[in-house]
């Protein structure tokens, strides 16, 4: 064995090794977000639109009605009994029920946009195929474009989550079970720079942050084209600040607690709010106004703002540096208080 | 208590009029202590004594309410980080990482000393070769002991502290633990633990304080301490119907007299003396004899004397 060097080398592999040991934590740092991405990929991924299923009434025009309907690309025509026909409409099973005519009738709920939608379609299929001719010619473009589809939403979303919870879990885990063991205690104990075990335990979490990233942002390449339009530098700079930041909000949670317990009880405090409000998984704009600033103050929140600027648009370090500000702010204000009321018994 | 008369260079760790409360008792209660270089030194006492309390205000992790310490010459407000370079310490009850070996675990404590030992060279010296690439969650506890031993060594110290060092452990591991103790010392260090076991008192320490409520009520070596008791034998007897505690003063040789269960408790002088007396005091009170036995005295008869209660009841 070579002789051990400074210290803060040693502790920063010590944590790093106890961390590789641990398959839990391994697997929730990297598989789990893969996972989320396969799944929630998957469930969203692209495919033609879907045709909206309705009815029609059987009797001697149904099947002229049905041929007519077939033709709009938007609807899935087939004929029910009357009875049959009005139970499928209540249950949801159909959109639209049609009674072919003259006149043709269309029952509908109003307010379900998928039976308006069906109706209008209903209704132009069937007069395109009595004969009616359209005064002024269209023609349709049709974009999807890439950086607007829900998986392009999703990956940077889930990239800023993995970091927040990297970033609590680990430094508040390994602090308070530290403690909890009386384990700072006895390297109070000893010459050892308490600054160099804060730091430590810093640095071991960042040393997996690039596998992370390139993990999750590879992987979202790879399976859904999920590109990195701007700067590789700068989402690299983003992450590590976020990783920062969240390591300050680990050291809080774990600066006074002394059982694993309570660690995580404060851990979930933290972080469930965000997981909901800070639009991992859908737009944080869908909450009311009222709410936006003090959501939008959240340092998740900030995080993929800035991680979907990089990744999905492409903006330069000028766009985001209102978020990378309110990032640095939460990452400071922790640590200050952190260090201030840390315990280390 | 005695004070030593030797100079303050001789002197390894002092402390006088020693307080701390904690919410509702008083754990310290005005103790002094003076541990010579190169003696091995023991805080006996039951669990509760206030020797944890004590030894960590030593090792400079509590404050105490009062008094002063001064540890190598120097006090902790004036040279607290080396200081720390010059102890070993063993706390109670630290848990070292489960995850990590034997191995790294000391690489890790000696990279904190700035002239520290080869870690190899302690794990031989611990008897731990063939645990060195196991990992901390999978040793027994006398190997769990060891190693946090050896990681108190691993600075090369010349003052170990150990709190309770052989707590919970069995008698094999408890031997091989005061074999290292006894090593450390043989090589000069001075080394001052804590232990509610009068026989790890008596067999390791130079000097032994009692410690009880707090202070330090006796003070000397293990074989001073007994002899004060002026009994060197104990007698215990058990007898139906039971004996008044006048008859059994009256037996020659009886020194003290004390209640230990349903029994009698007998410090005695020459058990040649006393014994057939006592046989024959029984005979005489027309009581039926039910045990008896004797042994030689020890710091828990001291303790018992001094206190009324014993080393580890409670």
């Amino acid at each position: 064995m070579s002789k051990p060097t400074s210290p803060l080398w040693e502790l920063t592999v010590c944590r790093t090794k106890e961390f590789l040991r641990e398959p839990e934590a391994v697997f929730w740092v990297f598989m789990f977000p893969l996972v989320l991405a396969v799944a929630l990929g998957f469930a969203f991924r692209e495919k033609p639109p879907d045709r909206t299923p309705v009815g029609v009434v059987a009797g001697p025009a149904a099947g002229d009605a049905v041929a007519a309907l077939q033709r709009s690309l938007l609807l899935q025509p087939r004929v029910l009994a009357e009875a049959e026909g009005r139970e499928a409409l209540r249950t949801g099973k159909i959109s639209l029920l049609v009674v072919p005519g003259p006149p043709a009738v269309f029952h509908f709920d109003e307010t379900r946009p998928d039976s308006r939608i069906a109706r209008l379609a209903a209704e132009d299929a069937l007069q395109r195929a009595a004969g009616r001719r359209d005064p002024i010619p269209v023609r349709e473009e049709l974009v999807t474009e890439k950086g607007a589809r829900y998986i392009d939403f999703l990956i940077p979303g889930l990239l800023g989550m993995n970091l927040m919870g990297t970033g609590v879990w680990s430094i508040a885990f390994s602090v308070t079970t530290a403690r909890n063991k009386k384990l700072l205690k006895r390297l109070l104990a000893t010459p050892m720079r308490k600054s160099d075990y804060l730091l430590a335990q810093m640095l071991s979490r960042l040393s997996f942050l690039v596998l992370e990233i390139v993990f999750l942002v590879g992987f979202g390449w790879i399976a859904f084209g999920v590109a990195v339009r701007g700067s590789f530098v700068l989402l690299l700079a983003i992450c590590l600040l976020s990783a920062l930041c969240f390591c300050g909000m680990g050291l809080l949670i774990a600066s006074r607690v002394t059982t694993i317990e309570g660690a995580s009880g404060l851990a979930n405090l933290v972080m469930m709010p965000m997981w909901l409000l800070s639009g991992v998984f859908f737009s944080s704009e869908r909450f009311p106004n009222a709410v936006q600033p003090f959501i939008r103050a959240l340092p998740l929140t900030a995080v993929n703002e800035a991680l979907r600027a990089v990744i999905n648009e492409a903006k330069p370090l000028t766009a985001v540096a209102p978020q990378l500000a309110i990032v640095a702010a939460w990452g400071l204000l922790s640590f200050v208080v952190a260090l201030k009321i840390f315990r280390w018994r | 208590m005695q004070t030593p008369s030797s100079s303050a260079a001789e002197i390894a760790v002092t402390c006088r009029g020693l307080v701390k409360r904690y919410a509702d008792v008083v754990a310290v209660n005005g103790l002094d202590l003076a541990v010579r270089r190169g003696e091995c030194f023991g805080l006996l006492g039951p669990n509760g004594a206030g020797k944890t309390t004590t030894i960590e205000i030593l090792e400079g992790l509590t404050l105490p309410d009062a008094g002063e310490v001064e540890v190598l010459g120097t006090t902790w407000a004036q040279d607290g980080r080396r200081l720390r370079e010059r102890l070993g310490i063993s706390l109670q009850e630290t848990q070292l990482t489960d995850k990590l070996t034997v191995a790294e675990t000391l690489r890790l404590f000696a990279s904190f000393y700035e002239k520290g030992r080869d870690p190899e060279e302690v794990i031989a010296k611990l008897a731990l070769e063939e645990k060195r690439k196991a990992r901390v969650g999978k040793l027994s506890g006398g190997q769990k002991q060891r190693l946090a031993v050896a990681c108190a060594l691993v600075g090369d110290p010349e003052l170990l502290f150990l709190d309770e060092p052989t707590t919970g452990l069995d008698p094999q591991s408890r031997i091989q633990l005061w074999d290292l103790v006894m090593g450390f010392r043989a090589q000069g260090g001075t080394v001052l633990l804590t232990t509610h076991y009068m026989d790890e008192a008596e067999r390791l320490c130079d000097r032994v304080a009692i410690v009880d409520h707090g202070q330090v009520i006796a003070l000397g070596t293990p074989r001073e301490l007994i002899d004060s008791l002026h009994a060197a034998n104990v007698i215990e007897l058990g007898c139906e119907p039971d004996l008044p505690e006048a008859v059994l003063r009256s037996v020659p040789g009886v020194a003290e007299l004390r209640r230990y269960g349903p029994n009698w408790r007998l410090a005695v002088g020459a058990l040649t003396e006393s014994v057939p007396a006592l046989l024959a005091t029984v005979e005489r009170s027309g009581s039926r004899l039910l045990s008896l036995s004797t042994h030689r005295a020890t710091l828990e008869d001291l303790f018992v004397s001094l206190t009324g209660r014993a080393l580890r009841e409670d």
